[in-house]
């Protein structure tokens, strides 16, 4: 009987054979905190252990609120920073143009790498499946517990295979597609298991793509979600891999999976996650001429260049209706926006640039909702209270749909502004 | 060990941020404001009136989203005795275990309790009592077992490691 990605991956950490259900105990690749890395420290202090086990493999990213909005978010990162070089910690991504959102760092600095455990404390780690890594988000405690002991328990999960074959046709993206499959599966339908993308349909997607697909994992219940790492992922890797301990792993042909889904990306038209869930989809053609007050384009979800660039195809030589706040995901990103103009043509179309980080996807800052308003985003989450109000209403879509959205003031459809 | 409380009954897919809203995560500290603000965003009579001991019954893949551990340290700190559900999402499962708060998976029970209802859990012998009716669940994996004892996952460490 063939083995599944995650019985392959935990099974190389554990050195041993593995199979699904099986609990291992596991050393950790990597270990990601953002500005949680605060309330972690102190956690870790209670503990009693005088060193984390391996200031090499902590990565510290500040990016859910920065700069500081607020004396608490100061001192905040302000525990960070003395953590950090009291424990020599190797990684840290503080508020300088070398930083961004955690995930787009992690990927872009070559963190995330096939076949590495990576575990962050943050549900969204399940973005590095795009490199081929097993990647799964932990609570605070948990990831203390880690600095400490070097260890960290799973059951091997069950796996879950998506099939995708074809092409999106023009004015669609990996993101209505992700938010069409959460519509289909609903918001558990992943609970506990791993999820793989199979198919020539992932094989054209570029790593911006896939990074899309397996952010979104965790939005359907994924412990984690993955994509074979193919040759666009060891050429993207080769410039800065951060270790030498990664391998290219995939399922086995004849693997055992427990449940199975095929799509074919024609088939797919642009679509929203309704308020206020994000398996709550509806196709353009029911929510078209909605009224919105706010355009969100960033995130961890949609914040990279490939995204930018999408929008800004789009929204070229026009007005937006509406506020519209641009947010690249890194600094790295910002710059490349910058040498290709698409800074001008969102200036020049009236929208707000935000420095890179996580912006008012989670209800910190840079575009709270005022009660009654609704915003299109291209963040992941949607529910209720999560830009800050718990009376406003947040539409999830892709960079096309947010930047065609932004132009009229209510949501509308990507193809017809092509 | 045995628990008797009120319900406070909710629905599928209550998530992190309807428990403990994303804003608070790094302007509340302590575990005693945390309690303050639970489940503000889903119910406010719960935030105002919950009282220690009661118990939380929710739908299927209760607390998913964000990885939050204040979702589950502000419904502790609220003195919640344990929460049912007809299932939870991973990382809020985890959480609740490492933070040694007891949860139990029973669609069954769920499906029979209503709100407000008086609901009886005898952690020993795996029975919870609701409405005249008794309902069967699985003991914890040792492993969990010796987490909840311990008090959760860092006490439990610091035990492991002779730091107790």
């Amino acid at each position: 009987m063939g083995k599944t990605f995650a019985e392959k991956a935990l099974g190389r950490a554990a050195g041993y054979d593995v199979v699904a259900n099986q609990v291992v105990t596991v050393e950790p690749d990597w270990c990601m905190s953002h500005d949680n890395g605060a309330p972690i420290a102190r956690t870790f202090k209670k503990i009693g252990v005088k060193n984390v086990w391996k200031p090499e493999r902590i990565v510290f990213i500040l990016d859910h609120a920065v700069p500081a909005p607020s004396s608490d978010h100061a001192v905040n990162h302000k525990e960070v920073r003395e953590f950090v070089a009291e424990q020599g910690v190797k990684h840290f991504y503080d508020v300088t143009s070398d930083g961004g959102v955690c995930h787009q760092k992690m990927c872009e600095e070559g963190f995330a790498l096939p076949g590495l455990i990576m575990v962050g404390s943050d549900s969204h780690t399940c973005t590095y499946g795009a490199y081929g890594a097993f990647s799964t988000g932990i609570g605070r405690s948990e990831m203390a517990a880690a600095w400490a002991t070097g260890k960290i328990w799973f059951k091997v999960p069950e796996s879950m295979k998506v099939v995708v074959t074809g092409k999106f046709k023009p004015g669609v993206s990996a993101k209505d597609f992700i938010l069409k499959f959460i519509g289909d599966v609903r918001a558990d339908g992943a609970d506990y298991m791993s999820v793989e993308f199979h198919g020539e349909g992932i094989e054209n997607m570029s790593i911006a793509e896939r990074m899309t697909l397996c952010n979104m994992g965790i939005e359907f219940g994924a412990k984690n979600a993955v994509c074979r790492p193919d040759q666009k992922v060891l050429d993207a890797i080769k410039k800065n891999a951060k270790c030498d301990r990664w391998e290219p792993l995939w399922a086995d042909e004849d693997a055992v999976y427990a449940a199975e889904y095929h799509y074919d990306l024609g088939d797919i038209e642009p679509g929203v996650a309704k308020p206020h869930k994000v398996d709550n989809y509806g196709p353009i053609s029911e929510v078209k001429g909605t009224k919105i007050h706010e355009a969100f384009l960033g995130s961890c979800t949609n914040g990279r260049i490939e995204d930018l660039r999408a929008a800004a195809a789009i929204m070229k030589g026009k007005k937006v209706a509406v506020r519209t706040i641009v947010i690249p995901a890194s600094w790295i990103v910002y710059r490349q926006a910058m040498k290709e103009g698409l800074l001008d043509v969102f200036l020049d179309s009236g929208c707000v640039i935000c420095n890179p980080g996580c912006g008012p996807c989670m209800g910190n800052h840079e575009g709270i909702l005022a009660p009654t308003e609704a915003a299109i985003s291209t963040a992941n989450r949607n529910f209720k209270g999560r830009m800050g109000d718990k009376e406003s209403f947040i539409y999830l879509a892709s960079p096309m749909m947010v930047a065609a959205s932004a132009l009229k003031g209510e949501i509308s459809d990507p193809r017809e502004a092509l | 060990m045995s628990v008797k409380g009120k319900v406070w009954k909710y629905g599928d897919d209550v998530n992190t941020d309807v428990i403990f809203p994303g804003k608070y995560t790094y302007t509340i500290k302590e575990r005693s404001d945390m309690a303050k603000v639970a489940l503000e965003d889903l119910d406010m009579e719960f935030n105002k009136n919950a009282k220690p001991g009661d118990i939380i019954v929710g739908g299927k893949n209760w607390g998913c989203g964000s990885s939050r551990e204040q979702a589950v340290s502000c419904v502790k700190e609220r003195g919640i005795a344990v929460i049912i559900a007809k299932s939870f999402a991973r990382i809020y499962y985890r959480n609740c275990f490492n933070e040694g708060l007891p949860i139990i998976v029973c669609p069954e029970a769920v499906d029979a309790i209503n709100m407000g209802d008086e609901v009886e859990v005898d952690f020993e012998s795996g029975v919870i009592r609701a409405g005249g009716k008794e309902f069967k669940f699985p003991a914890y994996p040792e492993f969990v077992q010796g987490l909840i004892k311990d008090g959760g996952l860092i006490p439990h460490v610091k035990k492991s490691l002779g730091l107790a």
